[in-house]
């Protein structure tokens, strides 16, 4: 295996592992502080910040063709409109 | 970078990749959709179960969703590093990422059945004898809780089997399947990305 291919297979994932492993302790700790301000929009925050980290660099999105990047946007784009549509009462009130 | 098998109808590798990425985030779109609809119920029942709805979560056993949230972010190192593996001609040390790969998702479900042993004897299934029955909101979280853990659990065991399918593949032909090694990681991300929301809905939510 050579030095680039050691790189790409192995050194990159694991950097991204660390990145996803210390938003998973950031979540565990602030979960666990007492009083701790706007816990569920810092908790959800994190996860997608997980969560972005798996769909742009492991599942290579960022990488991706233009159609395959459109396909995966649109499931997020229609899970929107579902949120978006069905909350509109409650938001307005 | 290993040549790899061209199918019909595709005329160059490049576009069989494409095809094939394309094809199964179409899938993984409907799977964002399904989980968007289950993610959806736990808004509207969080907004107005109130109290009684963290009360719920509250009860979760945070160790085992932080052990299990570990294991699959594990999981999906070992799998990215098989997959590109693969690509690259590295058979073997692809065929060990996906051993431990399938060992870590195992690992998983273990802890998943202990600690739905857990629950069961402390009384956390919504219906007679439920703990918080008299909690407004709270059986609403428990029914969330074995409902998606329950899919999401299935998804994982579905994505074993796609695993144990690239142990199958003979060594020496592993390398021409490198879109098939694709496709199954892209699918066993998707399981890791809906559990890391899990966790946040589930475990940390109940934290006072």
């Amino acid at each position: 295996m050579t030095r680039d291919e050691r790189a790409a297979i192995i050194v990159r994932p694991l950097r991204i592992f660390a990145g996803l492993i210390a938003l998973l302790v950031a979540s565990f700790a602030y979960a666990n502080l007492a009083g701790a301000p706007l816990k569920p929009m810092v908790n959800l925050s994190l996860a997608a910040a997980a969560a972005s980290l798996v769909l742009l660099l492991f599942m290579q999105l960022k990488e991706a063709a233009g159609i395959v990047r459109m396909c995966a946007i649109i499931g997020v784009t229609w899970a929107t409109f579902l949120w978006l549509f069905a909350l509109a009462d409650f938001f307005t009130r | 970078m290993t040549e790899q098998v061209l199918h019909p109808p595709w005329q160059t590798i490049e576009r069989q990749r494409i095809a094939m990425q394309f094809g199964m985030w179409t899938f993984l779109a409907s799977e964002v959709l399904f989980f968007g609809a289950i993610f959806f119920f736990y808004t509207v029942a969080r907004i107005y179960g109130g109290a009684g709805f963290i009360a719920g979560a509250h009860e979760t056993e945070l160790l085992y969703g932080t052990i299990n949230t570990a294991l699959l972010v594990t999981s999906s190192l070992t799998m990215t590093i098989g997959e590109r593996a693969v690509g690259a001609g590295f058979a073997t040390l692809a065929r060990r990422m996906f051993a431990v790969t399938i060992a870590l998702g195992i690992a998983f479900l273990a802890v998943k059945g202990w600690e739905y042993w857990s629950d069961i004897t402390k009384h956390l299934v919504p219906g007679p004898g439920f703990k918080l029955d008299r909690v407004r909101g709270a059986s609403q979280f428990w029914s969330f809780y074995w409902v998606v853990t329950v899919i999401h659990a299935g998804h994982l065991t579905i994505g074993l089997g796609a695993i144990a399918r690239l142990l199958l593949i003979p060594r020496d032909l592993l390398a021409r399947r490198a879109t098939t090694a694709e496709g199954t990681s892209l699918y066993w991300h998707l399981v890791d990305v809906v559990w890391l929301f899990l966790y946040a809905m589930i475990y940390l939510a109940g934290r006072p």
